[in-house]
């Protein structure tokens, strides 16, 4: 293997990890934020947004380059289409990361209500299962991976039991209308954020295996004999 | 007991589900090795291989320096032959017919089984003789008869427009890669049905090299084409199948998309992706 393709993946390597990290943090902190508000920490969030961003766009230019100039094939070319594919998924989490600290910030502003245990248990999924698709792809691990998107279930089913409690307050309180359609708003974003977590979780099965096993239905996302 | 058919929007979600029926052509193998083991006196080189190749395809042959990938091209046209001390075990078919047999004539065979060589070879001739060569030898006599060979073959092999005005000029005079296309021409003279390549634009630059792969995309509509490469990228642009050989034994043959995207062997993996090799 050229020296050159070597020194190129592990900088790629690096600097989708370091992307990894940034946005986990990111989101983490988002979803901290709705139990309490705190208009500095939205600024600053938007701040690393925008260096997401920028990561984002450096990450998808060096794949191209290697691709250019090397021709990977086979693992060496899953890699890069699953670089190219995550680092656009974790930028997307870092938008929703931003949109959940903006509803926290909303939630400041007006009348006080009571965040549904339920968010906390589905935001706290959610997290998981980013943390453990990031995992998923530094340990090459497909088994991880398929576990992480047998999550997605329980996530949907947290946004379904959250929105019908949402809609029973609002209906016995109209004055948190405002507050509740903030929370519906978070719950919708986290719901999305561990939507992104299995399409990352996908493309490691990709990446691993060498299938493709996005829009399967559940059952494909058991282990399938080749 | 009375079971409950499914509503129909149940049937209409399970229709849905289903994969989309693809009715395949049916596959035809131009040629195929079966168990083929090859010697070189006491020295084996080629293991039990099978392998089947596809009609009006490309199928690249790669691996590293000393695998058998060439042995292996040669005992498709029984090449070998030449060199004393040479034996095989097992068959290799053409059409169903093993090519190996007594019965079987070695000019007709490699009339039928053409190839092309590494180093391009033109005969100290002329343009049009080393292309109705073969055809002459065959016992084609008419002149404009042999005339229409020469024109449509080296129109096959995309180069009649260069030479067309210096048919008579001698093949040397002509640069590297016009004369291996000269000599696809005169292999396709004999209006084979498969065209072997040994590595036919190791030895060209690059625009020659793209000449040569072009003429093979084109070729392979009419022709079935097996090619030796040293090139992973010119094996993953021009053909269709590609097989790994290693140490004599083919490790895996796969679709040349799937085999440099996901191929099923690790060894193959490293091959490919140069960590060994």
């Amino acid at each position: 293997m050229s020296i050159h393709l070597v020194h190129d993946m592990e900088t790629l390597h690096r600097n989708i990890l370091s992307m990894c990290a940034m946005v986990e943090d990111l989101v983490h902190r988002a979803v901290a934020e709705l139990d309490r508000p705190d208009a500095e920490l939205t600024h600053e969030l938007v701040t690393r947004d925008d260096e997401i961003d920028r990561r984002e766009v450096q990450l998808e230019e060096d794949c191209l380059k290697i691709l250019a100039l090397h021709q990977p094939v086979a693992v060496d070319l899953r890699r890069i289409a699953t670089v190219m594919k995550i680092s656009a998924e974790l930028e997307r989490v870092a938008d929703l990361g931003v949109n959940i600290s903006e509803r926290a910030a909303g939630l400041a502003a007006g009348p006080e209500i009571a965040i549904p245990d339920k968010l906390h248990y589905m935001a706290q999924t959610a997290l998981d299962m980013l943390h453990r698709s990031i995992d998923s792809y530094v340990e090459m691990d497909s088994v991880l991976a398929r576990k992480v998107c047998e999550q997605d279930d329980v996530v949907d089913q947290f946004n379904r039991e959250i929105i019908t409690e949402l809609i029973q307050v609002m209906h016995a309180s109209p004055n948190l209308i405002e507050p509740a359609m903030y929370l519906f708003s978070a719950a919708r974003h986290v719901e999305r954020v561990a939507d992104h977590a299995t399409n990352i979780a996908e493309q490691v099965v990709y990446l691993v295996e060498g299938e493709i096993i996005r829009h399967r239905s559940e059952q494909h996302h058991g282990s399938v004999e080749s | 007991m009375k079971t409950t058919p499914p509503s129909p929007s149940t049937v209409d979600a399970q229709e849905r589900e289903k994969p989309p029926v693809l009715r395949e052509a049916p596959v035809t193998f131009r040629l195929e090795t079966r168990n083929l083991s090859f010697y070189y006196g006491a020295s084996q080189a080629l293991f039990d291989v099978s392998l089947p190749i596809r009609e009006r395809s490309v199928t690249a042959l790669i691996g590293p320096s000393g695998c058998g990938k060439s042995t292996f091209l040669r005992t498709l046209n029984r090449m070998n032959d030449l060199i004393d001390g040479t034996r095989h075990l097992g068959e290799v078919l053409l059409d169903g017919q093993d090519i190996y047999a007594p019965e079987i004539d070695v000019v007709k065979l490699r009339k039928r089984v053409g190839m092309v060589f590494q180093k391009s070879n033109p005969f100290p001739k002329s343009i049009f003789a080393n292309v109705a060569f073969g055809p002459s030898l065959a016992g084609t006599r008419d002149k404009n008869e042999l005339a229409e060979i020469v024109e449509s073959s080296l129109r096959r092999a995309a180069i009649w427009d260069e030479v067309k005005d210096r048919l008579k000029e001698s093949a040397l005079n002509l640069s590297g890669g016009q004369q291996q296309r000269l000599c696809i021409a005169r292999a396709l003279a004999t209006n084979p049905e498969v065209v072997l390549m040994d590595e036919p634009a190791s030895a060209l630059d690059p625009a020659s090299t793209a000449h040569i792969e072009n003429l093979i995309f084109e070729l392979k509509e009419n022709y079935t084409i097996v090619i030796v490469t040293h090139n992973m990228q010119q094996a993953g642009r021009v053909s269709d199948w590609t097989a790994f050989f290693y140490e004599g034994h083919l490790v895996e043959l796969g679709e040349t998309k799937r085999l440099f995207t996901s191929p099923r062997k690790k060894q193959t993996e490293d091959y490919i992706t140069g960590r060994f090799g």
